[in-house]
C-alpha cells in the first residue's frame, strides 16, 4: 500500500491549461493517475484531452468526486487556490508552485491547520505511490513499487535517492517531497507519522537539508514513536552560513540549522545517518538485509531478534522515560 | 534581500517607530551638512555596509565637533571595513549614516522573524541588548521573552505590554516601548520582511525608546509587490557574479574552492557540493540551473562559472527527470562550443536516455569526462584537480 495517494485517488488539477499544468497533467495521466477534473476560472465547460474543466474546485468536487488536488497556478494566485481546494472538501492538496511569499503561506497554514485536509508543499515535486498514482512532477519511470517510504525537502535529490534504490531492486511505498519553503503544509513529522502507521512501509528514508529545525523535531519524534528503521541524509554540509542555498528555507542563520547539528540530532535519535549522498541506496539495502536476516533468525530463536534490532536503532531511553 | 541600516530606519519612521535623528551621507562635506541639520554637539558616524559587527571593525565612531564629523567621515568613506560577517576581504564603505548622539540608559534587544516550527511570526525581546542574540540564546535562554503572533489578528497590545513589562520598563518608557513594538511589527508585516532586528533598542535617560541600530531583510518571493523596497537594493554590496547570474535567472553563490559545479535543483546542488568535499575537493560555487537545463541556461552557467578564475575543473550533474538527457547533452555540447570552455569538464547525466546522452558527449570531440554515478563524478573531478 501507500500513503496520501493511491489508485483510488481522484485528482483535480488546478491550473490545468497553463504550460506547466498541461504538460504535467499529460505525464500524470500517462503514469496512470486518475485525473478526473481540471479547474481554470472562466474555462468551465471546456476540456483538456478529455478531462472536463470546471470554473471552481467546488463544482469539480460535486461533479467528479475529486478528493485530491494538484496546484500549478502562479505564486500570486496559489494561496487562494490552496484555500479554494480546502474549502471545497479536498482531502489531499499538493501545491507544486514555487515562489509564494511566506506571509501568504503563514495565513493559509493558519486556516487549514484546523481543517481535515493535508497540504503537501508548496514548492515541492509532489507525491508518488509507485504503480498507483503520481501527483506531481517527478519522473515516474525511476520509481518502483515496494516498501520504503521516502520523505524529502528537495526535488532532484529525491530522484537521485529513488534511482539508487530502484537500481538496487528496492521499491518505494510512497515518495513525498514536502518542499523547500519555510512554511509548508506538512513537515517531516507529519509524513513520518503516516509512514509509521502504514503497514506496507518497512523502512523510512528522510532527506533533509540545512535551515530550520524540522529535522531535529522529526528526530525527537522518531526516537519516541518510530520503531521502523529510518535512514537519513542532510544536504548542505558545505554551505556557508547566511546564504540562501536556492530554497527559501535552506539558510543557516544565527548559527542554527547546520548540517552537522541536524546529523547529530538524527544520530542521537537512532537514525542511520548517511554521510555521502551517493550511499543512500546502499545504506537502505544494508538495513533491509539486516531486517531480513533478523526475521529468518526469528524462526530459530525468538529472543535474539530484538537485541539485533536494538543495535540498529537504540530505543532504550524512550522506554525509561515513560 | 538585504538593505542598509539607514534605509531600514527610513522605513521604520513611516511606521511611527522612533529612530535617532539622522541622514545618510556619501561625502565628508555632506556628512557635515547633515550634522548641522541634526544640531546638538554629539554625533555618531556609522559606516553603511550589509554586515554586522561594524563597531568592532572601526565602522562606528563618536564625533564631538563638526570637524570631527568631517575627519571621521573622510576616513570612513572608502575604507575597507572587515568584520566577522564580511569575510577577510571586507567591504568598501561607500556611505555613512550621521546620527544624533544620545544619553543611553539601557540597551535592549528586539527581533521579529518567522518561527518555522509554528509557522507563526515571533517577537523576541531581551534585556541583554547590544550583544549577539545567539549568544544570549545559547547561554541564558531565559533572558529571551517571546510572543507568537496569531496570523489572523497580528501582534496585540497585551502581547506588547507583556514584552515591555518583561523588559522591566515602567511609566513613559513602558508606554514608548509598547508603541515601538506595535509599530515595528506593523513595519515587518506590511513590508513582507523576513527579519526585523533592533539591536540595540535603547532607552534614554529622557525616557525615549528608539532603534539605535536596525536590520531588515525581506522575503525575495514577495518583492514583486514591493517595488519601493526593490529600489533600495545596493548592488555594491553583492557579489558581481551573483548579480550577473540573477540576470540569467540562475541561482549562483560563489564559494572559495576550485571545482565549479552546475546542477539542476537546489537540494542536489548542495549534495553535489558535499560529495565533492567528501572526495577531497572544494566546491567553487553553488549553481542551480533549474529543472530544464536548456542549452541557453547551460551556456550562461558556463559563463558564470568560468568568470571565477579559481575554477580548475567543472562538474555538471543533471538529473534529467522528465527532460530527456540526450537533449541536455546536446545543450551542453552546443554551449561548450560557443563558450569555449578552457577547463576539463566531468559530466554526469541521469534519467531518460542517459546512455544516448553519454554517447553524444563521448563522440562530440570535446574534452568531456563522462561519469556514471554521483560518486564516480566526484572522484573524477577531484582527480583532475589533484593532477
Amino acid at each position: 500500500m501507500s500513503i496520501l495517494v493511491n489508485k483510488k485517488s481522484r485528482v483535480v488539477v488546478q491550473g490545468i491549461t497553463g504550460s506547466e499544468g498541461s504538460f504535467h497533467t499529460t505525464q500524470m495521466i500517462e503514469y496512470g493517475t486518475n485525473i478526473v477534473a481540471g479547474v481554470v476560472p472562466g474555462k468551465g465547460g471546456q476540456n483538456f484531452n478529455g478531462v472536463p474543466i470546471f470554473n471552481t474546485v467546488e463544482e469539480a468536487v460535486k461533479n467528479t468526486k475529486a478528493d485530491t488536488s494538484v496546484i500549478f497556478v502562479p505564486p500570486q494566485f496559489a494561496p487562494d487556490a490552496i484555500l479554494e481546494a480546502a474549502f471545497a472538501g479536498i482531502k489531499v492538496i499538493v501545491c507544486i508552485t514555487e515562489g509564494i511569499p511566506a506571509k501568504d503561506m503563514v495565513k493559509v497554514y493558519d486556516v487549514i491547520k484546523d481543517m481535515n485536509v493535508r497540504l503537501i508543499g508548496p514548492n515541492c515535486p509532489g507525491v508518488i505511490s509507485p504503480g498507483e498514482a503520481k501527483v506531481g512532477i517527478m519522473p515516474g519511470f525511476i520509481h518502483k513499487k515496494g516498501k520504503v517510504g521516502i520523505v524529502s525537502r528537495s526535488g532532484t535529490l529525491t530522484y537521485e535517492a529513488v534511482k539508487q534504490l530502484t537500481d538496487l531492486g528496492i521499491g518505494q511505498s510512497t515518495c513525498v517531497g514536502i518542499g523547500g519553503d519555510p512554511v509548508i503544509g506538512s513537515r517531516f513529522i507529519d509524513i513520518i507519522k503516516l509512514f509509521n502507521e502504514d503497514k506496507n512501509t518497512d523502512a523510512i528514508v528522510m532527506i533533509g537539508e540545512i535551515g530550520g529545525t524540522a529535522e531535529e523535531e522529526a528526530a525527537a519524534y522518531i526516537k519516541k514513536y518510530v520503531k521502523k528503521p529510518v535512514i537519513g541524509f542532510i544536504a548542505g554540509r558545505t554551505a556557508p552560513p547566511g546564504r540562501r542555498m536556492g530554497h527559501a528555507g535552506a539558510i543557516i542563520s544565527g548559527g542554527k540549522g547546520t548540517a552537522a547539528e541536524k546529523m547529530e540530532a538524527m544520530r542521537k535519535a537512532g537514525i542511520i545517518v548517511v554521510e555521502s549522498p551517493a550511499e543512500i541506496g546502499i545504506t537502505v539495502k544494508k538495513v533491509l538485509d539486516r531486517i531480513k536476516s533478523n526475521k529468518s533468525q526469528k524462526l530459530s530463536s525468538n529472543k535474539k531478534i530484538k537485541k539485533t534490532i536494538k543495535t540498529v536503532k537504540p530505543k532504550t531511553k524512550s522506554k525509561t522515560k515513560k | 534581500m538585504k538593505i542598509h541600516e539607514y534605509q531600514a530606519k527610513e522605513i521604520l519612521k513611516k511606521f511611527n517607530v522612533e529612530v535617532p535623528k539622522g541622514k545618510v551621507a556619501f561625502t565628508p562635506e555632506e556628512a557635515v551638512e547633515v550634522a548641522k541639520e541634526i544640531g546638538g554637539d554629539l554625533w555618531v558616524v556609522k559606516a553603511q555596509i550589509h554586515a554586522g559587527g561594524r563597531g568592532k571593525g572601526g565602522g562606528v565612531k563618536l564625533a564631538k565637533s563638526l570637524d570631527e564629523v568631517y575627519e571621521i567621515s573622510k576616513q570612513m568613506i572608502g575604507m575597507r571595513l572587515i568584520t566577522h560577517q564580511t569575510g577577510p576581504e571586507g567591504k568598501i564603505v561607500q556611505r555613512v549614516l550621521i546620527e544624533e548622539g544620545m544619553n543611553i540608559e539601557k540597551e535592549l534587544y528586539v527581533g521579529i522573524t518567522l518561527d518555522r516550527s509554528t509557522s507563526k511570526n515571533v517577537v523576541m525581546v531581551s534585556s541583554e541588548g547590544g550583544v549577539e542574540i545567539e549568544k544570549v540564546a545559547a547561554e541564558s535562554p531565559e533572558k529571551i521573552l517571546k510572543e507568537y503572533v496569531e496570523p489572523s489578528i497580528g501582534l496585540q497590545q497585551f502581547q506588547a505590554r507583556k514584552l515591555a513589562f518583561g523588559l522591566g520598563l515602567e511609566g513613559e518608557k513602558f508606554r514608548n516601548a509598547v508603541k515601538f513594538l506595535i509599530g515595528l511589527y506593523k513595519a515587518y508585516e506590511e513590508t513582507d520582511a523576513s527579519l526585523a532586528e533592533i539591536n540595540p533598542l535603547v532607552v534614554t535617560k529622557e525616557g525615549r525608546v528608539l532603534a539605535l541600530d536596525a536590520k531588515m531583510n525581506f522575503d525575495d518571493n514577495a518583492l514583486y509587490r514591493h517595488p519601493e523596497i526593490v529600489e533600495l537594493r545596493d548592488l555594491n554590496e553583492e557579489e558581481p557574479l551573483e548579480i550577473e547570474a540573477s540576470k540569467y535567472n540562475l541561482n549562483y553563490i560563489k564559494l572559495d574552492g576550485n571545482v565549479g559545479c552546475m546542477v539542476n535543483g537546489a537540494g542536489l546542488a548542495m549534495a553535489t557540493m558535499d560529495i565533492i568535499k567528501l572526495a577531497g575537493g572544494e566546491p567553487a560555487n553553488f549553481l542551480d540551473v533549474g529543472g530544464g537545463a536548456s542549452a541557453e541556461t547551460v551556456e550562461n552557467g558556463f559563463k558564470i562559472i568560468l568568470s571565477d578564475p579559481n575554477v580548475k575543473a567543472i562538474l555538471i550533474n543533471i538529473f534529467g527527470g522528465i527532460v530527456r538527457c540526450d537533449r541536455v547533452a546536446q545543450g551542453v555540447i552546443e554551449a561548450s562550443r560557443k563558450v569555449n570552455v578552457s577547463v576539463p569538464i566531468v559530466i554526469r547525466l541521469e534519467g531518460t536516455n542517459a546512455k544516448e546522452a553519454a554517447d553524444l558527449l563521448r563522440n562530440s570531440g570535446l574534452n568531456f569526462l563522462v561519469a556514471n554515478s554521483l560518486k564516480d563524478a566526484a572522484e573524477k573531478v577531484t582527480g583532475l584537480i589533484k593532477n
